[in-house]
């Protein structure tokens, strides 16, 4: 599919990682290249060149994610095609480990949940937005505090956000079940019942993620001028149709960003199934996720081949969809 | 600022990588037990830590060339650490073994065999313990602990209700009976708390009514057998028949033992190991009696660690002089002293039963004359998995017992058929 890939390009912002910073220098360098490596490196007056300069102070980082990432993901992509013995020693297994994994029956319903995660998952984002707008409305220092109260969540430990809400949801004695019981409702098991974990486990996610997005989508209504907002009220426009005219497209860049994060993270989600609903629970095989067969298969079957296989499938998934999602933003992004 | 600050961090970052990965490579040293020689051993639980280092010191003492680093791991991170230092050559050289993986890394010829080397003797350890570290009929594990089940129950609810205490004559049919009897929905308490564990309850069970899980051979396993399934048919009657114990959902959203600590359920089988909690729960007055016996009698699961020597160690004299130590009545009797575990060496009990006398934990002890091995093969891990899967299913009502049964039966034999 050629034509998503030049959309890729030309659709992302150019990447703000340090390399960028270093490119000119290397650029003029070049320019002024002339033959014999000291030369070329050491100026006449005496001093490293510049671009020298740029490379050695982005060494460590791109060294590391050379070592720690690329390296990684190019062995993954290896292995995968390899069966594993326990303690090393892999063999050559051709496609095997994608057959295997195609055809296990727990797959579509994996699948379907992670979708069903994620969507759910996207739901944050209009929440996010009315609380990142009414934060916009507060003056004062309290602005500091409400944005530490809406962001605790996004730095705490997984395991212990999930260990309060396991309690929460517990079925006889949680608080939820306790509330719903003063307006007369019989609350389920939310964490041990296949009809309700994979909503319950979405709901905690999207809570996690509010302060998160929030902060994001906070950002881009401080970059939405004043005056915009000064002229349409002239023209006679009023709150609900500002909303809809001057922030919701002005504010699309931000919405985008969240979208495809978003996106990524919860086909990523992993740590609320196990922590949550844990090994042993009979709303496991209703709620599995693709990331969860991955820990299945690796860590408590041994079949690190596999795993591989399940890693580079995600990966694909992932970047297609987010391809798709670069392509479809021409018709709704408004970079101002 | 930021930058200079990032670029900073990154460094420190790869250093801190850099230098973990060095450091875990083993002291390399002179020959066997004549020069001086440093061990390291491989622990996971730290309430244990204190024992192990006097039994180091005591070792260290009678062994002076040797020098032993005990190396804890918490369990959550122990086996994964384990399995690819075992993979790399850099495991410790003496490290403790659990009974679900001693197939995988003794079949996969990671440890060396300890029986035949000069002065083995297993005779002081219970023979079912001997026997689940015993793979293709060589010993790789000297047993260091173990633990069997008994029959919890809450004194408090027993009396409420007028019914005797539990003791060593009760059947299955006693149990059944005590459980109406405990059972009051109007308080929100239940008669017994049965859940699809296999350690605590379901093996029990199954080897009580004459059935089996693993067969000798490792081969095949026993789902089907008519008398496995009126073990666990026992087990589950008290949720969907007698209504005698909370659901599989109420249990997994609030741990039984936690039910019963906190006096809402009135009989529990488990482990020893749970007795600590039992005693520093507030306001419960618990006891322990033997498991019930079964169609055919009385059973009880016994499963326990052992220390193994790592296959590539470069100090295999000493690693095995250290084992032999860990193995002695020294090192058990400093282990029954903390109070921890149950000592694998027999009659050195005594110091452990003590440490609570408010539980009849003699119980645990006495059991040993029905102690059957924890059922293993030469990968367990697998279908263990699969099985627990598979059981939550049949005990949230969503598989049929004789379905599921099935099931576990073809899946389990499909793992136990890889080896």
């Amino acid at each position: 599919m050629p034509a998503t890939e030049p959309a890729v390009a030309g659709g992302s912002p150019p990447p703000a990682s340090p390399t960028s910073a270093a490119a000119p220098a290397a650029a003029g360098a070049r320019a002024a290249g002339r033959p014999g490596l000291a030369r070329r490196v050491v100026a006449r007056h005496g001093h490293p060149r510049e671009w020298v300069w740029g490379y050695l102070m982005v060494a460590p980082l791109a060294l590391g994610l050379a070592g720690f990432y690329l390296w990684p993901i190019v062995q993954s992509v290896y292995y995968s095609f390899t069966s594993w013995g326990a303690f090393g020693g892999q063999q050559w297994a051709g496609l095997a480990n994608y057959r295997a994994f195609l055809s296990d029956p727990q797959l579509p319903k994996a699948a379907w949940n992670t979708v069903l995660y994620s969507l759910l998952l996207l739901a944050s984002i209009p929440v996010s937005i009315v609380f990142a707008a009414l934060l916009n409305q507060v003056r004062g220092r309290s602005v500091g505090l409400y944005r530490t109260l809406y962001f605790i969540p996004v730095v705490s430990m997984p395991a212990a956000v999930a260990m309060v809400w396991r309690w929460l949801y517990n079925g006889d004695y949680g608080l939820i079940n306790y509330l719903l019981s003063l307006i007369g409702i019989h609350g389920p098991h939310w964490v041990s019942d296949g009809r309700f974990a994979v909503y319950a486990m979405a709901l905690v996610g999207i809570w996690a993620v509010i302060g998160y997005n929030m902060i994001i989508f906070a950002a881009g209504l401080k970059g939405i001028p004043r005056h915009y907002y000064e002229a349409a009220e002239l023209d006679g426009a009023g709150r609900v149709r500002q909303f809809f005219s001057i922030t919701l497209p002005l504010l699309s860049p931000s919405i985008f960003f969240v979208s495809v994060i978003t996106v990524i993270s919860g086909l990523q989600m992993f740590d609320y199934v196990l922590l949550m609903l844990g090994r042993s629970n009979p709303a496991l095989a209703d709620s599995k996720t693709i990331a969860y067969l991955f820990y299945e298969y690796v860590f408590l079957d041994n079949e690190q081949g596999m795993g591989c296989a399940i890693a580079v499938v995600l990966t694909v998934v992932l970047l297609l969809l987010t391809a798709v999602q670069f392509r479809l933003q021409k018709r709704w992004v408004h970079y101002a | 600022m930021t930058r200079k600050l990032s670029a900073l961090l990154c460094a420190a970052a790869l250093v801190a990588a850099a230098s973990a990965c060095s450091s875990s490579t083993s002291a390399a040293g002179g020959g066997d037990a004549t020069g001086p020689v440093t061990l390291t051993y491989g622990i996971w639980d730290p309430n244990q830590k204190p024992a192990m280092q006097q039994i180091v010191n005591a070792f260290e003492k009678l062994h002076p060339n040797i020098t032993v680093n005990i190396e804890l791991t918490p369990n959550a991170d122990y086996w994964q650490k384990l399995q690819t230092e075992a993979a790399s050559g850099t495991a410790p050289d003496v490290f403790w073994m659990s009974t679900t993986r001693i197939g995988l890394y003794a079949g996969q010829g990671q440890l060396l065999p300890l029986s035949g080397r000069s002065g083995f003797d297993n005779s002081p350890f219970p023979a079912s313990l001997n026997s689940i570290y015993t793979v293709d009929g060589k010993q790789y594990g000297m047993p260091k602990d173990y633990d069997t089940i008994g029959l919890w129950y809450n004194k408090k609810l027993f009396d409420a209700a007028g019914v005797k205490y539990p003791t060593a004559s009760w059947t299955w049919q006693d149990v059944i009976d005590a459980s109406k009897k405990l059972t009051d929905p109007a308080k929100g308490t239940w008669g017994i708390a049965s859940p699809d564990w296999t350690q605590e309850n379901l093996y029990n069970d199954i080897y009580q009514a004459g059935g089996w899980v693993v067969s000798p051979d490792k081969k095949s396993s026993g789902f089907t057998d008519a008398k496995t399934l009126a073990g666990m048919q026992y087990a589950l009657d008290f949720i969907t028949k007698y209504h005698t114990s909370p659901t599989a959902q109420q249990m997994t959203d609030t741990d039984p033992s936690q039910l019963f600590a906190s006096g809402k359920v009135a009989m529990f089988t488990d482990g020893d190991w749970d007795a600590l909690t039992y005693k520093n729960a507030p306001g419960l007055s618990a006891d322990v009696a033997p498991l019930p016996a079964g169609p055919q009698g009385k059973a009880t699961v016994i499963n326990g660690l052992a220390n193994v020597i790592y296959a590539r160690t470069p100090h295999a004299a000493a690693a095995w002089e250290f084992v032999q130590f860990l193995g002695g009545r020294q090192a058990n009797e400093l282990q029954a002293a903390s109070g921890a575990v149950i000592p694998a060496y027999h009659g050195l009990s005594d110091a452990w039963v003590k440490a609570m006398p408010q539980f009849h934990l003699q119980t645990f002890v006495d059991q040993l004359d029905h102690a059957v091995p924890y059922p293993v093969s030469a990968n367990t891990g697998p279908w263990a998995t699969a099985d627990q899967t598979i059981l939550d299913q049949i005990w949230a009502g969503k598989l049929s017992l004789s379905a599921g049964a099935q099931q576990l039966k073809s899946t389990t034999d499909a793992d136990l058929a890889k080896g």
